[in-house]
């Protein structure tokens, strides 16, 4: 499809994140990624974004994820940027990021007041917070300059901060069609191309420490039972990356959207304790010192298995898809009954 | 980077969707006029000659087969979508199956005009239907160990050697297989070759083998001095292993490498349905996420090969998941459900009494996992 195009994002992506693993917000690479506009790639270019497809941005996610970098870009472009463009609202200056919950708002005839606790991934670097916020039935996306924060990281050290409001006046607002649970999938489907992209970067590294690494020897790669290892990783991580390019597919088709992020999320979620495990085992003691590039993507894995969903959440989801209209197999494979 | 990067997810097109609507009619008709009882394993299991003559005419065999050769000129991915439905609902489609899958195009691809021309037509209509003569006595895993010999007479071969685990024989109209031609067994790869043999042939003899389900899809296959024509060496003399290395992506990639205890967890979702047990709805859906990423595994390696490309390793690891899984559903069925597995019973007793006995096979055909695992490591350049 867009192969060629994809290929000249991931060749100038990489050049600009190779070698700029962290595990907080490294400022520099994201003035990088926002000068050449990477970090606005599937936000339409009439809200101020970059323009470009869901997939394009997908490259991009796929990439920081892979690099284990401290880029976020799934909170901003995948998210926020989303929400904005659903919003029809313009993207405001610096970065941006998503609130991940629906917030109390009300209005005294004037501009939207937003009031409550939201959780908001690194929210203590980000200008703006775009968020859902709910007064009584109607439904709108708000932009809010970021105030109180309290701060708090996952495993791999990323913040998982809370946004605190009261009274907080939006910058900009507009009445959407989003609900939490929509915003919910559309997190579930952004951390499914990043446990993707992690889970790349735990099996080139694997490949890279077993052909060179000797014991006895001989390079362990020549061990009948690393290989065996070796193979059911590969397995595990080329499932999970097909099952989030399955589901991109899906969000930009419309096309039974819910259960195949369900199913990528589910997977790639079940995926991450296969491929930390295995990758942890190959690469032995020395893959266990913090000093060690591994830790970072099995953090990762570890922390971004649980957000928007963990592999039980999206399974009940699929049970009651299947529980519902038509036959378990057209659950799987679409069509009537 | 071969094994995961050259894969991308497929979008199946108007035409997929039309033909997987039309088949899945067509099943649901032909169940509901009691042709066939959904069963586990089918396409090994399960032979119908009438029902793969009824497919034929459908022109659901044969279906990428250029039309002078009797095919329908489908893209190999149109195949995909028919064959996952009769899959999915346990049709009786082991007739057919070695034929439609991997001979049809093998022999179009290495046979003579000759060849094409008296077999290809034949399965097509679901008339033809084919063994594969591989593993022998001492050549399992270790395939290039085979000491089947061809020897060159005056107009002809003559085959020697006994053939192992040759799925159908008892029923197919005649048999690939991989012979020595050239050289001596220390040779390996080098020195193979493929011939196509007529199964009525008087110094072919077909003896079936009992498996520990009680039934009778192998056989043994002896080739007595068997005396062929010239025009029986498929492709080239001593280019056998290359023309079965190719056909392997074809063999190990399909939808019948996750799908075979498909219509087990099927009956078993039915079942569950209006229920409210929590323990089985997440185990079904668990088995659901599986099931639905597989499948894009496998369409995506089906859209590969479709592409011209040959994803041998890419389908060695559809293998290796998809057999696990499914040996993972008779197991979550039997663990969950709770039901005793009961042979000839209806409902899921008499499912599981299929499905149980037959998951040591899942992975050990078509390659066990571990050379499976071999090939994907070999695949990522560390062995």
């Amino acid at each position: 499809m867009n192969d060629e195009l994809h290929e000249e994002i991931r060749a100038a992506v990489g050049a600009i994140l190779k070698g700029r693993t962290t595990s907080g917000f490294d400022g520099a690479l994201w003035k990088d990624l926002a000068d050449t506009g990477f970090h606005l790639l599937g936000v339409p270019e009439e809200v101020g974004g970059s323009g470009g497809g869901l997939r394009d941005l997908a490259v991009v996610v796929d990439l920081v994820a892979f690099h284990t970098a401290g880029a976020p870009i799934a909170e901003s472009a995948f998210l926020a940027g989303w929400l904005l463009a659903r919003a029809g609202l313009d993207v405001p200056d610096g970065l941006v990021v998503a609130s991940l919950d629906e917030i109390e708002a009300h209005r005294r005839g004037g501009p939207l007041l937003l009031s409550g606790r939201a959780a908001v991934p690194w929210a203590r670097h980000a200008d703006h917070v775009v968020t859902l916020a709910r007064d009584g039935d109607d439904l709108f996306v708000a932009v809010v300059p970021v105030g109180e924060v309290e701060q708090a990281e996952n495993l791999a050290g990323e913040p998982r901060d809370t946004a605190v409001l009261d009274d907080v006046e939006a910058v900009a607002s507009a009445p959407v069609g989003i609900d939490a649970d929509e915003l919910r999938l559309r997190g579930a489907l952004a951390r499914s191309v990043q446990l993707a992209g992690a889970a790349r970067a735990v099996l080139e590294s694997t490949r890279r420490y077993v052909a060179e690494r000797e014991q006895f020897g001989r390079p362990l790669a020549r061990f009948q039972a690393v290989q065996q290892h070796l193979a059911a990783l590969a397995a595990e991580v080329t499932a999970m990356r097909i099952s989030a390019d399955a589901a991109l597919l899906a969000v930009e088709a419309h096309d039974r959207a819910e259960v195949a992020v369900a199913a990528a999320k589910a997977t790639a979620s079940a995926g991450a304790h296969v491929v930390a495990t295995i990758g942890h085992q190959l690469h032995g003691a020395l893959g266990y010192s913090a000093e060690h590039h591994l830790g970072a993507a099995t953090a990762r894995l570890w922390s971004w298995r649980e957000e928007f969903g963990n592999e039980a959440h999206w399974q009940d989801r699929l049970a009651a898809a299947a529980a519902g209209e038509g036959s378990w197999w057209s659950t799987v494979s679409g069509g009537a009954r | 980077m071969t094994a995961t990067i050259d894969l991308a997810a497929h979008r199946p097109g108007a035409a997929e969707l039309q033909l997987r609507d039309e088949v899945r009619q067509f099943l649901d008709d032909q169940r509901a006029a009691g042709v066939f009882r959904p069963r586990s394993d089918a396409w090994m299991s399960a032979a119908d000659p009438t029902f793969s003559r009824r497919l034929g005419a459908r022109g659901w065999l044969g279906m990428t087969l250029p039309a002078r050769y009797g095919g329908h000129d489908r893209s190999p991915l149109e195949r995909f979508a028919v064959v996952e439905e009769l899959l999915a609902a346990g049709a009786p489609v082991a007739a057919h199956w070695i034929a439609d899958r991997q001979m049809a195009p093998s022999i179009l691809r290495n046979g003579t005009e000759e060849q094409r021309l008296r077999y290809l037509p034949g399965i097509a209509r679901g008339e033809c239907f084919f063994a594969i003569g591989m593993s022998e006595p001492d050549a399992g895993s270790d395939l290039a160990a085979v000491r089947t010999r061809a020897r060159e007479v005056d107009g002809g071969w003559e085959i020697t050697g006994t053939k192992l685990w040759t799925t159908g024989a008892h029923f197919a109209h005649a048999i690939v297989l991989l012979a020595r031609t050239d050289g001596a067994p220390g040779d390996r790869h080098a020195g193979l070759s493929q011939f196509v043999v007529d199964l009525r042939h008087p110094a072919v003899h077909v003896r079936p083998i009992t498996t520990i389900d009680g039934e009778h899809h192998f056989n043994e296959v002896v080739l007595d001095h068997a005396v062929v024509p010239a025009g029986a060496l498929l492709g080239v003399r001593g280019a056998g292993w290359r023309q079965v290395v190719a056909e392997l992506a074809h063999e190990r990639s399909g939808p019948e490498r996750f799908l075979s205890t498909a219509p087990l967890l099927q009956a078993w979702a039915s079942r569950l349905r209006g229920t409210t047990d929590p323990v089985a709805a997440r185990e079904v859906g668990r088995l659901t996420a599986r099931a639905w990423t597989l499948r894009q595994l496998s369409l995506a390696v089906a859209a590969a090969l479709a592409a011209g490309r040959s994803p041998e390793v890419a389908a060695a690891l559809v293998k290796d998941l998809g057999s696990r899984f499914e040996g993972d559903v008779v197991e979550t069925v039997r663990r969950v459900a709770g039901v005793e597995p009961r042979p000839g019973a209806d409902g899921l007793a008499g499912l599981l009494a299929e499905a149980i006995p037959h998951t040591p096979a899942f992975t050990l055909r078509g390659g066990t996992n571990e050379i499976l695992r071999s090939v994907v490591a070999r695949g990522l350049g560390v062995r």
